[in-house]
């Protein structure tokens, strides 16, 4: 299988000091916000953004939550395999507030629609964007765009965007990987 | 392991214990769905299921029900006695009819023993078992062993007391398999008239005393004498069974700990329980009532996950 690497270690650095300070930008002291990491390869970087907001912009007490939305998905009964759920851990409403939705690669847009489904069951947000830190262009299958996205690539069909993190025993790195 | 091994829930004895982790890890996920503010999800909105209810139900029915709704599924509810079953339509006739409205799962309660597994042989559409007789009732041994394992965070090494009528006990079958399954330790309690003969040749024990059990176990698992399914009297009087296997706030004060109070209901308030202890903090009961949904979504998500579009 071959591989080539598409974001080093220091990249994704820089890229996710870019990504916190775009939602400062718009989100300021995050006192209406809530980040809401996309289970499973999202929290990383949920988690990751949120350290970066506390420890360097001293941004404290950020109310985020993990959502899964294995049974919103609309591929039910129609994989040969299937999905095994992961936790959801939201213990608030999430009426009149701002969302931000964090996940790591934004592919064909379905897990971001079976998202906006998922949140709706802790109340009626304000208003809703999407953080990404790679963005396949040209792949979508619904009219979903991130409002952050770290890198835009293209990346055909049968080739495979893969996000390796630390807390995964793994260096930072992004792949593409050609099956 | 993302799938069961079976393709009905029959009975506990086909499952592994794998099929009990998967069952109880997703059951996980539903329970924290059916707290929060909207508790629905949309998983099984092209799916139909039937209940055939041909014996009475209050607690299954709505837990089942329920659970269907909060999955999003269509359901149709069918009882006997308000049926054709009345004017002497077989069971095969009478599911048939149902499965050309385009059923895809039934969930099934049976006056007679193998009733399901009948069923699951010549019928189309997934069965799940919601009590066959005195043989099985498996989602109510899953949602005991789901609440056992909530409580104590395992139900491997626990020690299980089932007391009462276990003759005529369809939960305390299902129970024994499930326990074991997951490594418990099991006594049964009970007048000797309704223990069945061979029960012990399932790896449990038969103790008499309820003292003595209740100061061995964990968890006393209290069963409903069955009043309706004794042909003939099994012992002397409700008074005397009271006496001797009825729980009790003075004996659970006797013993040096506090153990976990479990009934699958309906309760016989002051025959096996006393008021005091099915109100208790010790007892659980309503913890069951709750876990009976979560499981039974899982049940049925694992299941219609395995009907293939």
């Amino acid at each position: 299988m071959a591989k080539k690497i598409l974001l080093n270690e220091k990249e994704i650095e820089i890229i996710l000091h870019r990504l916190a300070c775009q939602l400062i930008e718009n989100h300021i002291d995050f006192s209406d916000t809530i980040l809401i990491g996309l289970q499973p390869r999202g929290i990383f970087l949920c988690n990751r953004l949120i350290e970066i907001l506390e420890e360097e912009y001293h941004i404290k007490k950020i109310k985020n939550g993990k959502l899964d939305i294995t049974f919103y998905r609309d591929d039910f009964r129609r994989r040969e395999e299937p999905l095994q759920a992961n936790n959801t851990e939201i213990d608030f409403i999430v009426d009149n507030k701002n969302i931000v939705f964090i996940d790591d690669v934004l592919y064909s847009g379905r897990s971001t629609r079976a998202a906006l489904t998922a949140i709706q069951a802790f109340g009626r947000p304000k208003h809703i964007e999407l953080l990404v830190l790679i963005d396949r262009r040209f792949s979508r299958h619904l009219p979903i765009q991130p409002n952050y996205k770290g890198r835009q690539v293209d990346v055909i069909n049968f080739e495979q965007v893969k996000v390796n993190w630390k807390e995964n025993g793994q260096k930072d790195a992004v792949y593409l990987v050609k099956s | 392991m993302n799938k069961l091994s079976v393709d009905n829930l029959i009975g506990i004895k086909n499952l592994k214990k794998q099929d009990i982790d998967l069952i109880f890890k997703t059951a996980d996920h539903f329970k924290e769905v059916i707290n929060r503010p909207i508790k629905k999800v949309p998983s099984l909105r092209d799916i139909t299921i039937a209940n055939l209810f041909f014996e009475n139900s209050t607690r299954t029915r709505l837990s089942f029900e329920l659970a269907e709704k909060r999955l999003s599924a269509d359901i149709v509810n069918f009882s006997a006695a308000q049926s054709s079953v009345k004017k002497g339509e077989t069971l095969i006739d009478t599911t048939n009819n149902i499965l050309s409205m385009k059923v895809d799962i039934i969930v099934m309660r049976h006056p007679n023993e193998g009733a399901a597994e009948f069923l699951s042989k010549n019928i189309d559409a997934k069965i799940i078992n919601a009590g066959d007789g005195a043989h099985e009732h498996p989602t109510q041994a899953l949602l005991d062993s789901f609440s056992i394992r909530e409580k104590f965070g395992t139900v491997k090494g626990k020690k299980i007391a089932i007391i009462g009528d276990i003759l005529h006990s369809r939960v305390a079958l299902s129970n024994i398999y499930a326990l074991k399954l997951q490594g418990a330790e099991i006594k049964l309690c009970g007048p000797k008239t309704l223990i069945p003969k061979y029960i012990t040749e399932l790896g449990v024990e038969y103790e008499s005393s309820l003292i003595n059990v209740l100061e061995w176990c964990d968890v006393a698992n209290v069963l409903r004498v069955q009043h309706e399914r004794m042909d003939i009297k099994y012992f002397p009087s409700v008074r005397e069974y009271t006496q001797l296997f009825g729980i009790n706030k003075k004996i659970l004060d006797s013993i040096d700990k506090d153990i976990v109070i479990m009934h699958p209901g309906p309760i016989n308030r002051g025959v096996e329980l006393t008021s005091d202890v099915a109100d208790s903090k010790q007892a659980i009961i309503l913890n069951q009532v709750e876990n009976g949904v979560a499981i039974r979504m899982a049940v049925i998500y694992l299941l219609a996950q395995q009907i293939k579009l």
